[in-house]
């Protein structure tokens, strides 16, 4: 089958490829641009492990062809960090302890990154249900929903 | 977990959509992909074509058309949970669709088209007796929501048409959608779920739709309950009467989330709490 | 212990890489000119294989092989379940019969992952379809079909006490039970995978998702017939076990041959459907039992007789049930018990451990017949378990399972307080009386634990180097935070900064031997092996200080600087960094003193520890649709001494999503013809953030004498307390309603059923 061309921006750097049509939006993370931060788990966009922002908005980029990223902007877990310095919300989900395995930890990062763009002072019943479609098998989801309330407090204080 | 190869192609216009439908022995239109992507991975459809239709544009418009509220074919569930055009019963549909991720690329016309047996909004859709405007090679047409639900994932849409609006008549009354999900409470797809209509005129009830989704092979209108409802006052006696009805037209069907007699149980419950919540919005 | 980090809530040093997205899971490696391989499974849950055709496979692009079980078919894997009869022994890849849908008949490997996944549905298996049994009730029966016909019986294995004498005989009371603790899946997040690259010389380095590499390299060179020593099984991060990851996959091993083979690095990563079909089950286990009491609720016995689901071949999961045996006490005086188990073959997936493995089981099964018998004298839940619990300590019960230590009314007690027991009665009452469309229950559970027994040992070693030190581990981390913990213990021992630490785990290059992460074992067996290791380094560090100080040992101590010196000469003091040096010149050493300043420790545990605990678990009950709200848990386990407590609770609260799953939620179904009916996470329902509550934790603190930590085991801890709290809360909530027992999962549909 013929290959699609697609130019984005991942994580502000822009991309030109040309890829598979079956191609999902994970696999050209993970595979071409070697960005394996965004780890698979269900394959069919229940679990929240693959999250990433496609124009600032989550989406399970299991679910995502990557044709349909052309002229879109990508944000990975790879691009939360900035100048090597870690962004608020990750600082908070190690200071709460929201993570033990990692593997669900970058979904998890994401969506709080736009949870807190969407609604930058939650409270914990908007984190619970904005969190419903991630799952993690080892925390049992409290000190997530912590890392995010202190998050957003972080946040708060930080901008002018 | 794999798709079988396809061609892919993305249109800039419907016409443009219809003509590749017409041109591939088996295409399918993708606006979000949610259900169509992982089917495709499952291997449970492996069309030659996909029609990417996410890039046309003034799909994504909720317009006010005076009679009726236009539903563009790009309108994705996260706008309509929010959007004040949209009846109360639609807009708790899609705020209870999938979860954050799906809300933010599934699409309402992607949901009806798809016709999941146990999804949402296509019981408020139902309910609210909404036209559903399909064009294909020879123009559009229009379907009524009645028409529409032929059978387990499948609607009344042509293999080479496409959903591009859904018309939501401006009614007077009160709207409500509301079930149980497979994860308790609101979460996950309907066990069973009911969305209702329902004008009230002189402190009597003078018309009403109540649709069933989760229960049966598709979303169902609940006409007993209609007609127990019907001309009375609305009261609870009435409701639990209307209750009662729920099931009369619809061959109940059990999952691994409940049996035949749950599921027509919950039917009946749902019908109370919808028919009391729309009457509630009704003032 | 000196040390001011011991016991505090120390952040975790993996982290920062986490939340990067920079930890490196097996898939994510970059390996150049690696081959990857797809497997074909049966769609049958039982049948002959009599033919398979591979020719349009082996044509499609891409593809340099297809092997079927005449290629690999001969090797099989060892016998876990011991007593169980040769020919169950499980075939890396079936070769004659397959036993369960999902079994392995054909592989396929090609250049790249689509590619072989594209071919493996070109593979055609042609079966005579053999006659099904799901049910290991139906199959421990006489007319049931015989899955191993030279074994003579599905039931593969059994144990447990011979005696003919009825330990419930002449009770006052006597209350019956049977229950199914229902099969569940492990779901770690990153399902099972393997890569395996071999070298020129015939060696092969495989890295595999595994909770113990020095088993997964024993039992694939065994399996293999491999030399045990040019086989390096290693694993990076891993993404969750939960028991599911101890025993290597036989697809695993066949990546290994299949690399050896080829002279190719060759590497193989499940899809969730293949995990949720082929990766091992937990639980499945059916339960009848009698308690006997005396009229004022003092019990005098228990009969208790368990099936358990094997599965298509006898792993671990066919003999757990001497697990469940060996916890039949509970924390419970009991004077007699009579327990017989039998493991059993079923067409389908292997069972092996989770979460707990064989003892949750017992907790549950215990809680209800306590909360049963509660119901039958008309006592208060809690009252119930004061009048029975053990109180004298060490003691031994009437399993034979020695309790080293343990103050089962105060965990009791602190729970009760933590969750305000008796304002939720009067809300309850409240309600009740309101006959509310929303009732509550409250549900409590008592455990204890059965954790590190039987002489169990785990590896450890310390090395200082003029520029580090270096820790290793025979335990093998995969989100239970050893590179924190394990630091700083050794940082206290040694007396240096955790971030001149680095921590080694999951080589059996570097890790000379090692059990693994299981079974809540770690900081009790491998915490008190660093800490051996690290005193021996001290040790050493101080013979070496006194000779090229020409003091005596004695007079050597650890200066209040942190230096090793001379006693009272603070200018004497060596930081270990200098000592290291020192010691890496033999001329600097006393005689018969080796070169280097490192020390190994084997930490042999004589018997078990015996964690504790109550949880406390408020449910509301919607009488409606019987849909079933977790809202509050509480939960206070005693894991004796506690040396990080951020992760301590980490497990607990991980632990009660995982309990709380499974009553309430989880369920791996099969219908009759041995189909799963559930084969992916949209249908195999796991609970998410809206699903769980406010969990209120506490500890109370009671060390055990088995250790030089003082330390039991905390990983399985919140798992076993919380599923029977939860259960038992949801019969609470339905007490109005007549209703005795309910099989988990506690799904609204259930709960309905019984309450209409």
């Amino acid at each position: 089958m013929n290959p699609v061309g697609v130019v984005t921006q991942v994580n502000g750097r822009e991309i030109a490829r040309s890829v598979p049509a079956r191609m999902t939006l994970v696999e050209f993370l993970r595979d071409e641009l070697g960005l394996t931060g965004t780890k698979v788990s269900c394959e069919l966009q229940v679990c929240g492990v693959c999250t990433v922002l496609v124009d600032r908005k989550p989406v399970s980029s299991c679910a995502f062809l990557a044709v349909d990223i052309d002229g879109r902007e990508v944000t990975t877990i790879e691009g939360v960090a900035s100048d090597g310095k870690l962004h608020p919300i990750q600082q908070a989900f190690i200071d709460h302890f929201a993570l033990q395995c990692g593997f669900c930890t970058p979904g998890f990062v994401m969506m709080a990154v736009a949870l807190l763009e969407e609604v930058p002072q939650p409270t914990p019943e908007q984190v619970v249900s904005y969190l419903e479609g991630n799952i993690c098998r080892c925390t049992g989801y409290r000190s997530i929903l912590e890392a995010v309330l202190d998050a957003a407090d972080r946040l708060e204080r930080a901008s002018p | 977990m794999y798709p079988r190869n396809f061609e892919y192609v993305a249109v800039e216009s419907i016409d443009e959509a219809v003509e590749a439908l017409s041109s591939s022995e088996f295409a399918k239109v993708m606006s979000g992909g949610m259900s169509l992507i992982p089917m495709m991975k499952l291997r449970l459809l492996s069309p030659e074509t996909v029609v990417d239709i996410g890039r046309v544009g003034g799909l994504d418009q909720i317009t006010d058309n005076g009679d009726h509220v236009s539903i563009g074919g790009l309108v994705r569930h996260r706008d309509i949970a929010v959007s004040e055009l949209v009846p109360q019963a639609l807009r708790q549909a899609a705020s209870w669709t999938g979860d954050p991720q799906v809300r933010n690329r599934g699409t309402t016309c992607g949901a009806v088209a798809h016709a999941d047996l146990a999804a949402d909004q296509t019981a408020a859709v139902l309910a609210l007796g909404a036209t559903m405007v399909v064009q294909g090679p020879s123009g559009t047409r229009e379907v009524l929501a009645d028409d529409w639900f032929v059978d387990t994932m499948t609607s009344a849409l042509e293999p080479d048409e496409i959903l591009t609006e859904i018309r939501i008549p401006q009614r007077a009354g009160g709207t409500a959608y509301d079930k149980l999900g497979r994860r308790g409470g609101h979460t996950d797809y309907a066990v069973a779920g009911v969305a209702a209509w329902v004008a009230k005129d002189n402190g009597s009830i003078s018309d009403c739709r109540i649709a069933l989704t989760g229960v049966g092979s598709k979303p169902t209108l609940a006409s007993g309950a209609v007609e127990a409802l019907i001309g009375t006052d609305g009261s609870e006696s009435a409701i639990a009467d209307a209750a009662a009805r729920a099931t009369e037209d619809v061959t109940v069907l059990e999952d691994l989330y409940g049996s035949e007699e749950y599921k027509a149980h919950l039917a009946g419950v749902y019908v109370k709490r919808a028919v009391t919540q729309a009457l509630a919005a009704a003032g | 212990m000196r040390g001011s980090i011991l016991g505090a809530a120390v952040k975790r040093a993996e982290d920062p890489r986490f939340v990067r997205g920079e930890g490196r899971y097996i898939d994510d490696m970059r390996v150049e000119g690696a081959v990857w391989m797809a497997c074909v499974r049966s769609p049958l849950a039982h049948g002959r294989i009599t033919s398979i055709d591979i020719d349009e496979a082996s044509r499609a692009p891409g593809v340099i092989g297809v092997y079927t079980g005449t290629d690999f078919g001969a090797y099989r894997m060892p016998i876990p379940a011991v007593g169980a009869h040769e020919s169950t022994a499980r075939p890396i890849i079936a070769s004659d019969v397959v036993r369960f849908a999902g079994e392995l008949v054909a592989v396929v490997v090609a250049e790249s992952r689509e590619a072989a996944s594209d071919a493996a549905s070109l593979v055609w298996p042609e079966f005579d379809s053999l006659p099904v049994v799901v049910d290991p009730r139906r199959a421990a029966g006489q007319d049931a079909p015989l899955l191993f016909p030279e074994a003579g019986s599905n039931v593969v294995v059994s144990g447990g006490d011979e005696s003919e004498d009825d330990p419930v005989s002449g009770a006052e009371v006597v209350i019956g039970l049977e229950l199914e603790n229902q099969r569940v899946a492990a779901i770690p997040l990153e399902p099972n995978n393997a890569l395996a690259i071999p070298d020129d010389a015939g060696n092969l380095e495989l890295w595999v998702g595994t909770q113990s590499v020095h088993l997964a390299r024993n039992r694939i060179f065994k399996t293999l017939g491999l030399d045990r020593d040019r086989l390096r099984v290693r694993v990076p991060d891993m993404g969750g076990g939960f028991g599911a990851k101890i025993s290597p996959y036989p697809e695993q091993i066949l990546c290994a041959a299949i690399a050896l083979e080829l002279g190719r690095p060759v590497r193989w990563q499940e899809d969730r459907i293949e995990n949720l079909a082929a990766m091992s089950h937990g639980r499945a286990q059916f339960h009848k039992v009698r308690l006997g009491a005396t009229a004022e609720g003092r019990i005098t016995g228990l009969d208790w007789n368990v099936i358990a689901d094997g599965g298509a071949y006898p792993l671990e999961g066919a003999v757990l049930a001497g697990y469940t045996r060996r916890m039949a006490a509970g924390p419970y005086d009991i004077p007699a018990i009579r327990f017989r188990w039998r493991g059993v073959v079923t067409n389908t997936a292997p069972t092996d451990a989770y979460r707990g493995a064989g003892r949750p089981e017992a907790t549950m099964t215990l809680e209800r017949l306590m909360d049963l018998l509660a119901v039958e004298l008309d006592l208060d839940p809690v009252e119930i378990r004061q009048r029975n619990f053990i109180t004298e300590f060490p003691m031994t019960t009437a399993v034979g399972e020695r309790y080293d230590s343990g103050a089962y009314s105060d965990a009791l007690d602190l729970a009760r307080d933590l969750v305000g027991y008796d304002e939720l009665r009067t809300e309850q009452k409240r309600r009740r009386e309101g006959n509310d469309r929303f009732q509550i229950g409250i549900g409590v559970s008592s455990y204890v634990e059965v954790t590190a027994p039987d002489g169990r040992k785990e590896w450890g070693a310390v090395e200082v180097t003029p520029d580090e030190v270096v820790v290793y581990s025979g335990a093998s981390s995969h989100g239970q935070g050893h590179e924190t913990t394990f630091t700083q213990l050794v940082a206290d021992v040694l007396g240096v900064e955790r971030d001149r630490i680095r921590f080694v785990q999951g080589d059996t290059a570097s890790i000379a031997h090692g059990g693994g992460t299981m079974g809540s074992r770690s900081m009790q067996l491998a915490g008190s092996a660093v800490v051996g290791a690290g005193e021996s380094v001290i040790e050493k560090a101080r013979r070496i200080a006194a000779h090229v100080s020409e003091a005596a040992v004695e007079d050597i101590v650890m200066l209040d600087n942190g230096t090793i010196g001379v006693a009272g000469v603070p200018d004497s003091g060596r930081s270990l960094f200098q000592l290291a040096e020192i010691a890496a010149d033999p001329a600097n050493l006393p005689d018969g003193e080796e070169p280097g300043l490192g020390a190994d420790h084997t930490w042999v545990q004589e018997a078990a520890t015996i964690p504790f605990g109550t949880h406390i678990s408020v449910v509301e009950l919607d009488t409606e649709t019987g849909d079933v709200r977790l809202i509050r848990h509480a939960a206070c386990d005693d894991c004796g001494v506690i040396f990080n407590r951020m992760i301590v609770d980490g497990q607990v609260h991980g632990g009660v999503a995982q309990g709380a799953g499974q009553a309430l939620l989880e369920r791996v179904v099969y219908d009759d013809a041995g189909n799963l009916q559930n084969a992916n996470l949209t249908t195999y329902l796991m609970p998410t953030a809206t699903n769980l509550p406010l969990i209120q934790i506490d500890h109370t603190v009671t060390p055990t004498d088995q250790n030089v930590l003082g330390a039991k085991g905390i990983g399985e801890a919140g798992t076993i307390g919380s599923g029977p709290a939860v259960v038992n809360a949801v019969h609470d909530a339905m007490a109005p309603f007549g209703v005795r027992h309910l099989d988990m999962p506690l799904t609204s549909a259930r709960v309905w059923a019984a309450i209409s």
